[in-house]
């Protein structure tokens, strides 16, 4: 009896296994479409030209992605500009950030000093602040040191980076023993040097992950250089897009603007393809402790 | 003499700061307290002419107040937050719960990770004027909805208020649903499978462990996450100021906080707009202390 009851059990349990396993993978795919749709839509009429668009939307592909490219690139709007811009303000905003924030760690990790407890405190309750309560007295600020329309604004205040401070402190717990530091001081290396010799390369798995965050952070970011850059070749890419936005976008080539779109777009796309691993993990160890 | 030597060690945690803190010191704070200064001056162009400054006292976080911009923008975040919340932490939840269940098995798993965390990345400001130009009168999704016969003439997304609000909350959803299923995977995986075991020994069906079990020992994470979306949610800016060209139309019922402090920036009001972000701090901080409480008192 108890067998037979324990049989239909597992019997039960196996077809609503099944079941289940049906439904979960339905709700990815569907998920999946959600995420991807999207972008394929982007792709195809990146692809196509603007008289072909007019004609309504289909499935593949046209032949005038190159096209579309060259004529946005001969446009009013400064597109490779603003890509080189855009890149040029990603890629030192990563460096400065994800060094100086790993000696930030370093400096509460490996040194016993009075103020300690209070800057990591300290740290932990700004992280939240967003930049934009503070914009105002930043424009402000910028304006009165002369540095309107200039990238330092954009670039040097991320050396000053709570979140990714937080992270390497994160990982320096995990795989950072003092002991190693100890010997670097025996064999006479000073502490700078052991910092930017030893400490900085034991760290390259964090630091990578959070240079990829800070690159994506600053690429994708509108609302702060919007307010400080004016010139035209100086803007970056999202600028360039508000731009397209509040242009009478009617009287536009669509092919231009949905390549336009994808330039921004599928860099980082790729980028994320390449090293997606990485990234995801990295999100965990970042956020949350438990 | 030993002693002495580790005081001359330790002297370099405070070298070790000091790029941090002057760039923290010049750049957010000084920011700050110029912000909560200028809140209280009068300050604004009327045409050519300067207005101010003048010191005002409150009379600017009266006036945001009572002429009703400050309570209507709050609100058009918030109901754009929560439409965008609910159905992305729901989606996280079973997501989670699926990519950890032991006896669920799920292949491709890698996949589907790699590809709900993908729009994350994306550029708010691309992704939302690739919606614009999606959701465009004659664009392809209209053009698509007409061919399949839904339709008879194209659908005006942005000239609804509930179908532009709809619109910047499924852009919010579909870029931080990944991101959240991560961070709860993490707290599922951090819960003791002997309870699982015991649970499934026991007879209790998917749900029952999902409800009985999971859900009340994620509680810390789940308010983390609810409340650092919540803090993200305040500071929606992008999607909206691109998908309706900064007007927050129509009739400006998809205005955010944000999109109007960055309309009195531009238009350099900046007593108005300094109250406006003294009131975004004060929000933000009282979040930010429950987030830090909760975190720590994990720690320890």
């Amino acid at each position: 009896m108890s067998d037979y009851n324990k049989m239909a059990g597992q019997k039960e349990n196996g077809i609503s296994l099944q079941f289940r396993r049906v439904i979960a993978y339905i709700v990815l795919l569907l998920a999946t479409f959600l995420c991807l749709f999207w972008f394929y839509v982007l792709f195809i009429n990146a692809t196509r030209s603007n008289s072909e668009l007019k004609t309504g939307f289909s499935a593949i592909p046209g032949a005038f992605l190159i096209e579309n490219w060259v004529n946005l690139k001969n446009g009013t709007l400064p597109i490779f500009n603003g890509m080189m811009n855009s890149l040029f303000i990603a890629l030192t905003t990563a460096a400065l950030s994800t060094y100086f924030s790993t000696m930030t760690a370093y400096a509460i990790h490996a040194y016993d000093f009075k103020l300690k407890k209070f800057m990591f405190t300290f740290i932990l309750m700004v992280m939240m602040i967003p930049t934009q309560v503070t914009a105002l007295g930043f424009v402000q600020l910028i304006g009165k040191m002369k540095l309107d329309d200039s990238f330092i604004p954009l670039i040097v205040p991320g050396i000053a980076a709570p979140a990714v401070f937080f992270y390497m402190k994160q990982y320096m717990d995990a795989t950072l023993p003092l002991s190693l530091i100890e010997a670097a001081r025996i064999d006479g290396a000073g502490e700078f040097r052991t910092f930017n010799q030893i400490v900085v390369p034991l760290m390259k798995p964090a630091i990578a992950v959070q240079a990829i965050f800070s690159f994506v952070a600053s690429w994708n970011n509108y609302f702060t250089p919007a307010l400080v850059l004016h010139t035209d070749t100086k803007k970056t890419l999202p600028i360039l897009i508000a731009q397209l936005r509040s242009a009478d976008w009617l009287k536009f080539d669509m092919g231009q603007v949905y390549v336009m779109i994808a330039f921004s777009i599928f860099p980082v796309i790729l980028v994320y393809l390449v090293l997606s691993r990485y990234i995801v993990g990295g999100v965990t160890l970042g956020g949350v402790k438990g | 003499m030993k002693k002495s030597k580790v005081v001359s060690y330790n002297k370099w945690g405070y070298i070790f700061l000091i790029p941090f803190i002057v760039i923290y010191l010049l750049f957010q704070m000084v920011p700050l307290v110029s912000t909560i200064y200028n809140s209280f001056f009068e300050n604004y162009r009327s045409g050519l002419t300067q207005i101010g400054p003048n010191f005002v006292g409150i009379e600017n976080y009266k006036t945001i107040i009572t002429n009703g911009d400050l309570p209507t923008y709050f609100m058009n975040t918030m109901i754009m937050w929560i439409m965008g919340f609910i159905p992305q932490i729901i989606l996280s939840l079973l997501l989670g719960a699926w990519f950890t269940d032991p006896s669920l098995r799920l292949k491709f798993q890698g996949f589907f990770k790699t590809v709900i965390y993908l729009p994350n990345l994306i550029m708010a400001s691309a992704f939302s004027m690739l919606f614009f130009t999606l959701f465009a009168d004659g664009g392809p999704i209209n053009s698509m909805l007409m061919q399949m016969g839904f339709i008879s003439e194209p659908y005006q997304f942005m000239s609804h208020v509930w179908s532009v609000r709809t619109l910047i909350a499924s852009m919010n959803c579909i870029m931080w649903f990944g991101n959240t299923t991560i961070l709860l995977m993490a707290g599922m995986l951090g819960i003791d499978p002997s309870l699982f075991e015991a649970a499934q020994v026991d007879g209790a069906t998917a749900g029952q462990v999902f409800f009985k079990i999971t859900l009340p020992l994620l509680r810390p994470i789940l308010i983390f996450v609810m409340v650092t979306s919540l803090i993200g949610g305040l500071q929606m800016f992008d999607v909206p100021q691109i998908l309706t060209n900064g007007t927050g139309d129509p009739m400006r019922s998809s205005m955010t906080l944000i999109m109007y402090l960055n309309k009195h920036l531009y238009n350099k009001n900046y007593g108005l707009g300094g109250a406006l972000s003294v009131f975004m701090f004060v929000i933000t901080a009282i979040l930010s202390f429950i987030v830090f409480k909760f975190t720590n008192s994990e720690e320890v």
